[in-house]
């Protein structure tokens, strides 16, 4: 089993934290990672859940990519996903009930996500089982980094906490007259600092730059 | 009356799909580049919104809810099927979808030539199941409440993609900083955007 961790694998594990990162590259799952990251907490249980459901079901889906035809591959995929999230969303009502209350419909939404969906149908369908897995890990790991950057800046912010410890109270600021922003516990600040994010990434590697 | 013109506003601009629970992204930001594509997309997501989610809303009421089976025998009272809710919606979206795409093309081609490419898309576009999961959530008490709701969330997804696409074709010729181009801008716009739609927060008739 030297091939584990080989050189490929290893490669396609980083190149989707920067140069091929699922949110601010290939543009997927976009919708859940805006709407849990008012708070670190739910923000970190969300891109592990994903994290998870995008490796199984890549390793499913390529255990089975000889035997699905393509002609209902969709459906396949969707039953196959949709089982895994069921799975995932008991788990979390069962062990941490409040935040699986906070996420509500977005637990549901990893069926619907545009990563696990747009890794099946690009990678899980053409590769080798393990390499399908340490994808999906990949994938929801580039995803897993951006929700936990966003979601720290609007919580550090917008409630003047950290994983719900209070530092800006610890640091003596409100009695300076120092503000929590409002506005970064508003949904318009997620999209806002995705865009800074996508900015600040292009301005570093330069290959990411749109053409005109 | 005044209930249903209520849940419409609230669904079209305070709690709208793309700037209030950012719904649909994936295909909102790829398909938003002209106005004229975007209109297809928006109206064949309304069209697949007002149809399969009252058809969700009948199967969470009679089938999947605890207690819902007693009207086939009172011995099944007491099978709570909700836990099958996720699997139950994303069947029925696809089916729906593949339905509605069958019979356009049967009955209007044109229709069909306009939506055709889209409507295949909408299976996993994320503003029809959340709206299914929402509906869930709202408890609505009649299933001509599900169909506003289904309609107002329709609409607002529509208004948003067709705003931005409107927006996207005018800023073609800006200079925009090199890094930012593309896809960072757009985040920026829709942000922005979303600001002004906080502005109808508390709006009621």
């Amino acid at each position: 089993m030297s091939q584990i961790f080989s050189s490929k694998n290893l490669k396609l594990l980083t190149n989707s934290l920067n140069l091929q990162n699922p949110i601010t590259v290939q543009v997927l799952g976009i919708c859940s990672a805006l709407a849990v990251t008012v708070k670190m907490k739910p923000a970190f249980v969300m891109a592990v859940s994903v994290t998870i459901v995008a490796a199984f079901s890549n390793l499913i889906i390529s255990l089975l990519r000889k035997s699905i035809p393509v002609r209902i591959r969709i459906i396949v995929q969707l039953v196959v996903i949709a089982a895994l999230v069921i799975l995932v969303d008991q788990i979390l009502k069962a062990f941490v009930f409040d935040v699986s209350k906070q996420l509500s419909v977005f637990v549901g939404l990893i069926i619907t996500n545009c990563i696990i969906m747009g890794r099946l149908e690009a990678f899980a369908m053409a590769n080798k089982p393990w390499d399908s897995f340490v994808d999906g890990i990949g994938n929801g790991l580039g995803y897993g980094w951006i929700l936990i950057v966003v979601s720290f800046v609007r919580e550090l912010l917008g409630s003047g906490t950290v994983w719900n410890y209070p530092v800006m109270e610890k640091l003596g600021l409100y009695s300076g007259g120092y503000l929590n922003n409002g506005l970064m516990i508003a949904p318009p600040m997620a999209l806002i600092l995705v865009g800074v994010i996508i900015w600040i990434q292009r301005s570093r590697s330069k290959s990411l730059i749109e053409k005109k | 009356m005044q209930n249903h013109i209520n849940l419409f506003v609230d669904t079209v601009f305070i709690h709208n799909m793309i700037f209030a629970y950012f719904l649909g992204m994936c295909s909102y930001l790829a398909v938003s580049k002209t106005v004229k594509t975007s209109v297809g997309l928006g109206i064949a997501v309304i069209f697949v919104m007002v149809i399969t989610i009252p058809v969700n809303y009948l199967l969470e009421k009679y089938l999947l809810v605890e207690g819902a089976l007693s009207w086939i025998s009172p011995k099944l009272a007491d099978v709570d099927l909700s836990f099958l809710s996720f699997i139950i919606f994303i069947a029925v979206i696809a089916a729906i979808v593949q339905l509605v795409e069958m019979v356009v093309e049967r009955y209007s081609p044109s229709l069909y030539n306009a939506l055709g490419i889209f409507l295949p898309l909408i299976a996993v576009n994320c503003a029809v199941l959340g709206g299914a999961l929402f509906m869930q959530q709202r408890e609505f008490s009649s299933v001509w409440e599900s169909v506003t709701f289904s309609f107002g969330s329709g609409l607002g997804w529509a208004i948003a993609i067709i705003s931005l696409a409107a927006i996207r074709e005018k800023i073609r010729y800006s200079n925009i900083p090199a890094p930012l181009r593309g896809l960072g801008i757009t985040f920026i716009l829709v942000g922005l955007m979303a600001l002004a739609f906080m502005g109808f927060m508390g709006f009621k008739i």
